[in-house]
């Protein structure tokens, strides 16, 4: 029989209607998948048991003619989604022992249309990241091979950081030790030395970096993710894989661990343009938990993939043409404005003149909103706590041990942005200059212009432990494409454009108007019809 | 702007944050190379822009004044890291 996991979602669901396999024969492929690849580090809780119940549960339905629009497919999870029974950590510490008593809103519909949960996936602490090396389990390593690099090479570096976890790593809780304790025999995830010798593969991008691994390496057939500066779209462009924001209020945040409120959106992650516009149908609507999701009627993303785009404006931003970028990216990007053009599509320059501040502004609103967000973290209510001789030594302690670096970093930015007599001169400036960026899209779109193509990151995916240890500002760069849609709230996907001399896949991303995915799914199928799909080979 | 070494300890207070005192001069110069970066935004005319206060327009709904949800104690303290007949358990916060 053919490897169910190198299928797409859409072949999956097809091979289930036509009953040449089962649901149940499609989790176990996946859950044989997942235990050869540990190494990667992709998944931080597998949940096997539950996986091929579902599945079985999902068979039975189907044999009653009640298959739903995503009946036994296999998914990950991002660990920021709360999922009822199941631990749900956001890869920090402070929640490395909750256990949610109720699931989130996007994962209850994809669990409504008979879609079978793997496990949870890896992210960097909170979402804050950019790599996935801010996780309290470590980093993921990504699929896609280092350039000029032998299998057997990138074999040995797994070899020798998985020989250093046995000796080091994360005490698991007590409560929850069991269930990690599957992975590894001692502690669970990779300790910072462990992660020393991962050095030189390549990071799978951030924060949903378990999610596009995963996808990548063909441990799932789709991922949910989420997106707050550029978190769905980068680790994408890293991993070859599709992925869309969509437009802020078309999923319910409810159920996902907060970051920056005004910022996140959840989308997936998954092989091919037509899978995510599946996965979508099913992740968006209303839903009066979250009074910021939007209530109007959720189309069927799937009947735009494969509409002709002859006639749509597709506008090329001068300002995306930012200083030290890679001619490769450029000549990827013109390489796409040619498939759009030849697909009968207008293309046309346009300007966007505050995409250069989006940046700064974003690392003012978005730790300024972590700030307050992560407040709740007290050691009171739920996960980690460090006793203290009184409440504020035990709020403290149990924050300063719970949270890590790069968390803590941005919740003390975040404080001192909103503090008296600072809140002027950043947050509100912040916020009017959010104003003048998203008025630039407005601009753009009132001339006509249906969608709008830029690559998705400055580069393509760097070295695990190569970035922003020294500035932390250098690893901020990553997210300078992909965080102007964030600010103005729009619909972004980043789908694979090609390769780069070396070998490493490259991003281009579609940005759109409110509340119109159709159009971004349309245009994204041309491009990947033309660009092909990149798939990893297997190596680990 | 840039802040020194006893608004850093400050932060880290509000924040409600430990910060050990051989920490301070890294978390300083971390927090000073951002607030570097976000400098440039000085350069922008943001005379008469109104701050943004939501990026879609929309109006925030209300939901009816009715209890929808509740008498549920054991699972809202379930994951409590102490509790007890359904009361959080905290240091001694009153004298």
């Amino acid at each position: 029989m053919t490897d169910l996991t190198a299928l797409t979602l859409d072949e999956a669901r097809n091979g289930l209607a036509a009953k040449t396999f089962t649901a149940v024969e499609l989790a176990q492929a996946h859950i044989k998948a997942i235990e050869a690849a540990r190494a990667l580090n992709a998944y931080v809780l597998e949940t096997p048991e539950k996986a091929l119940d579902r599945a079985k549960a999902s068979d039975a339905r189907r044999a009653k003619g009640e298959a739903g629009r995503l009946e036994g497919i296999p998914l990950g999870i991002k660990d920021l989604f709360a999922t009822e029974g199941v631990l749900t950590t956001a890869s920090s510490k402070i929640l490395g022992n909750f256990v949610p008593p109720y699931e989130s809103t996007v994962t209850s519909q994809l669990w409504r249309d008979g879609a079978v949960m793997l496990g949870k996936l890896n992210n960097d602490e909170f979402a804050m990241g950019s790599s996935n090396e801010t996780s309290a389990f470590g980093p993921v390593v990504n699929p896609v091979l280092p350039a000029n690099w032998s299998q057997e090479q990138a074999r040995e570096k797994l070899k020798s950081a998985c020989d250093r976890r046995e000796t080091e790593g994360w005490e698991a809780p007590a409560e929850t030790a069991d269930l990690y304790m599957k992975f590894a025999k001692r502690g669970y995830g990779y300790g910072p030395e462990a992660a020393k010798e991962l050095q030189g593969l390549l990071v799978p991008g951030g924060s949903s970096g378990g999610s596009s691994a995963a996808v990548a390496a063909n441990l799932c057939l789709g991922a949910t993710a989420t997106d707050t500066g550029g978190s769905i779209r980068q680790p994408a462009a890293f991993t070859g894989t599709v992925g869309i924001k969509p437009t802020y209020g078309r999923c319910s945040r409810w159920g996902i661990v907060a970051f920056a409120s005004s910022l996140d959106q959840a989308g997936p992650i998954a092989k091919t343009v037509k899978d995510c516009a599946a996965l979508m149908t099913s992740m968006a609507g209303h839903d009066p938990r979250d009074s910021t999701s939007v209530d109007i009627p959720v189309p069927d993303y799937e009947a735009a993939v494969g509409k002709s785009v002859k006639g749509l404006t597709i506008g090329i931003p001068k300002e995306y043409r930012v200083e030290g970028m890679p001619p490769e990216i450029e000549a990827l990007w013109m390489k796409g404005a040619d498939m759009l053009r030849a697909a009968g599509a207008n293309i046309v320059d346009v300007s966007l003149p505050h995409t250069k501040y989006a940046l700064p502004a974003y690392y003012i609103v978005a730790p300024a909103e972590a700030s307050s967000n992560l407040a709740r973290y007290d050691g009171v209510r739920y996960g980690l706590r460090v006793p203290g001789k009184d409440i504020i030594d035990l709020y403290e302690k149990t924050r300063a041990e719970g949270f890590g670096r790069e968390v803590k970093r941005r919740i003390m930015i975040g404080t001192y942005v909103l503090s008296a007599g600072y809140y002027d001169a950043y947050y509100l400036r912040a916020q009017k200059i959010r104003t003048l960026i998203k008025r630039d899209f407005e601009e753009v779109y009132a001339r006509g212009v249906h969608a709008i193509l830029t690559p998705a990151t400055p580069s393509a995916a760097f070295g695990i432990g190569e970035k922003g240890s020294a500035d932390p500002v250098e690893m901020y760069l990553n997210d300078i494409f992909t965080v102007t849609v964030n600010m103005a709230g729009l619909p972004g996907l980043a789908l694979p454009g090609g390769v780069d001399a070396k070998g490493l896949p490259l991003g281009l991303q579609l940005i759109g108007r409110p509340f119109d995915e159709e159009t971004l799914f349309s245009v994204a199928q041309v491009i990947e019809d033309q660009a092909g799909r990149i798939s990893a080979k297997r190596w680990w | 702007m840039s802040v020194d070494a006893a608004t850093v300890r400050r932060i880290a207070r509000l924040s409600r944050i430990a910060l050990p005192e051989a920490d301070v001069p890294v978390m300083q110069a971390e927090i000073n190379a951002i607030l570097g970066f976000v400098e440039q935004l000085e350069q922008v005319d943001v005379e008469g822009v109104e701050p943004m206060t939501s990026v879609t327009p929309m109006a925030l709904k209300m939901r009816e004044d009715v209890v929808t949800d509740g008498n549920d104690a054991a699972r809202v303290t379930k994951n409590a890291p102490q509790s007890e007949d359904h009361y959080f358990l905290v240091p001694k916060v009153v004298e």
